[in-house]
């Protein structure tokens, strides 16, 4: 798909796909186009060209056959300001053939204590939480989530997570943007990474991310690093970036023990002290930084 | 209170399995009407618009004599349909567009949009709940203006007529507060729907006897919504007019003028 706003290019030939039942994640810095790509699917906005299909249905056209089976979460208000949570929610339950029970859908989404509190005195994250329980109320079969964790404190961002698995397991599809690389490591089956309104990668997590094994530590800058790669095994790499922070990789994949004995052996003839040493595989933050040369939250 | 502190329950797989539907759209429409009653009903500022106002006026305006209003009536008999009228132009337009407009900003009506309601069955919930305000309104001013004293002069022919002018000046009034809440930002929609107000209910015949303005004056400002309701509501109640002819066809061009405009130009988000 193809979205302008006059001369401003929103979404640039994008072309994604989300399964039935899985967890897709729309992955991008602040810009990218994330919020127009869904809400294009939601039926908002048009494309101005490229095919869109939801459930089989036209966004657009089918509007009034596609909202029924679709929940959607904004990524900020939608909910009048003075209205308490419950009676909020109790009335979108009237719009459904048969919705979730609303006080145990605040009950799940942790603002049971606060159904008669009106919208606009709960926290951030308690506002975002009561948008989600609007998304899931009518049980859609696929579910739109814009940024559903921003803002949210982290217990509240593991019982969001905790919800969207649960989702997943009976089968309803998620559809979620999301800028923290974690969340979509976590969540997705398949994570889109789109910059400047493309794909930039496409994939499931595991697959984006691959297996090759890494080393980070800090040191001192300026180390050699030449010197370092004659101490290691033939297949490594080495850098410094940015100053100070070391990056050893073997695409082969594991990081042995010897390697580690390596390394630390080269510090301890310099008489340097690593700190913040870690093994660990890519993340997507790193398949993001190569395919993109910017830091995904800059 | 934050975050896992107030969650009682894991969500768990074996409650969320797809039953999506729609409900019928007779209760989607009851449900969203009574919704937008109950948070005007709630709303402080729209009371006094609604309801305060027009009763003040009609009880201090009667009481005390302020000012003429010669033409044979009495006091009382002059204002409640001026106060009629302006009960419905405060509900249908002033109260509405404000409302409208804030729902527009803070994308209430975009997160409606994604629900099943439809968007004529939004409409068709905020008309409902509009004349459901004004049937609480005329009770209220009814019994207040009866308890001062207020004694109709209609021909049986008001009991159609007058639910027809309320119907055409609601539906001219509801066009305009659109397509002010559809086009201008909140708080701009805010100043002008007030300002109107207060202006048309200075110069609306409400308070105040369109006779007492000079000829081309009287003619122009009995072409406005809120003057042809207000002396075609003073025709039918306190002069025995059976249809006030010019009255009714001047709402009805109204309606179909604000409606069209509204369609055209509104913008959800």
């Amino acid at each position: 798909m193809v979205k302008r706003y006059g001369p401003v290019t929103a979404i640039d030939g994008l072309t994604l796909t989300a399964r039935r039942g899985e967890v897709t994640a729309i992955l991008g810095p602040n810009g990218a186009g994330k919020t127009t790509a869904i809400e294009v699917c939601e039926g908002y906005r048009a494309a101005d060209s490229g095919t869109v299909r939801v459930l089989g249905l036209d966004p657009a056209r089918d509007a009034a056959a596609l909202r029924p089976r679709v929940g959607v979460m904004l990524q900020a208000g939608g909910i009048p300001p003075a209205v308490p949570a419950g009676e909020y929610l109790r009335t979108l339950s009237r719009f459904h053939k048969k919705p979730h029970d609303t006080a145990w859908l605040l009950d799940i989404v942790g603002l049971s204590g606060s159904a008669k509190i009106p919208y606009k005195r709960l926290s951030g994250g308690q506002q975002q939480r009561l948008s989600l329980a609007a998304a899931v109320l009518g049980r859609p079969e696929l579910v739109f989530l814009d940024e559903p964790t921003a803002g949210m404190d982290p217990q509240a961002r593991h019982a969001t997570w905790d919800l969207v698995t649960a989702l997943k397991g009976d089968g309803v599809g998620v559809i979620l943007t999301t800028h923290f690389m974690d969340e979509a490591e976590r969540l997705a089956d398949h994570v889109i990474i789109i910059d400047h309104g493309r794909a930039v990668a496409d994939g499931a997590p595991g697959k984006l991310t691959g297996s090759a094994g890494q080393l980070r530590f800090r040191a001192v800058a300026g180390l050699d690093i030449e010197s370092l790669l004659a101490a290691l095994p033939a297949d490594s790499a080495a850098k410094e970036s940015p100053a100070g922070h070391y990056l050893i990789e073997v695409p082969s994949g594991v990081i042995e023990p010897a390697l580690l004995a390596a390394v630390t052996a080269w510090c301890a003839d310099r008489g340097v002290l690593p700190s913040s040493l870690q093994i660990e595989s890519r993340t997507l933050e790193d398949v993001f930084l190569e395919l993109t040369g910017r830091e995904l939250r800059s | 209170m934050t975050g896992a502190a107030s969650l009682n329950q894991a969500p768990t797989t074996g409650r969320f399995a797809p039953e999506p539907g729609a409900a019928p759209l007779r209760r989607m429409v009851a449900a969203q009407s009574a919704f937008e009653t109950r948070q005007l009903l709630r709303n402080g500022e729209q009371l006094t618009l609604t309801l305060i106002i027009p009763l003040l006026l009609l009880a201090a305006f009667s009481l005390e004599p302020l000012i003429s209003f010669g033409g044979g009536y009495t006091r009382i008999d002059f204002l409640t349909p001026g106060v009629i009228a302006l009960a419905v132009m405060s509900t249908a337009f002033t109260s509405q567009a404000i409302a409208t407009g804030f729902e527009r900003r803070y994308g209430v009506l975009k997160r409606l949009g994604a629900t099943p309601l439809s968007r004529a069955g939004l409409i068709a919930a905020k008309t409902l709940t509009v004349i459901g305000v004004e049937l609480l309104q005329a009770v209220i001013i009814v019994i207040v203006a009866a308890a001062l004293g207020w004694s109709p002069d209609a021909a049986p022919a008001a009991i159609v007529v007058v639910p027809l002018l309320i119907l055409l000046g609601t539906a001219a009034f509801s066009g305009f507060a659109l397509l002010l809440a559809g086009t201008l930002r909140a708080e701009a929609t805010l100043a002008a729907a007030n300002l109107i107000y207060v202006v048309l209910l200075g110069v609306g015949g409400v308070v105040f006897s369109l006779d007492k303005f000079p000829v081309g004056a009287r003619s122009f400002l009995q072409a406005l919504p809120t003057g042809a309701l207000s002396t075609g509501l003073r025709d039918v109640l306190a002069n025995g007019v059976a249809f006030p002819v010019r009255d009714v066809v001047t709402l009805a061009v109204w309606a179909v003028i604000s409606i069209t405009l509204a369609a055209r130009y509104f913008r959800w988000e």
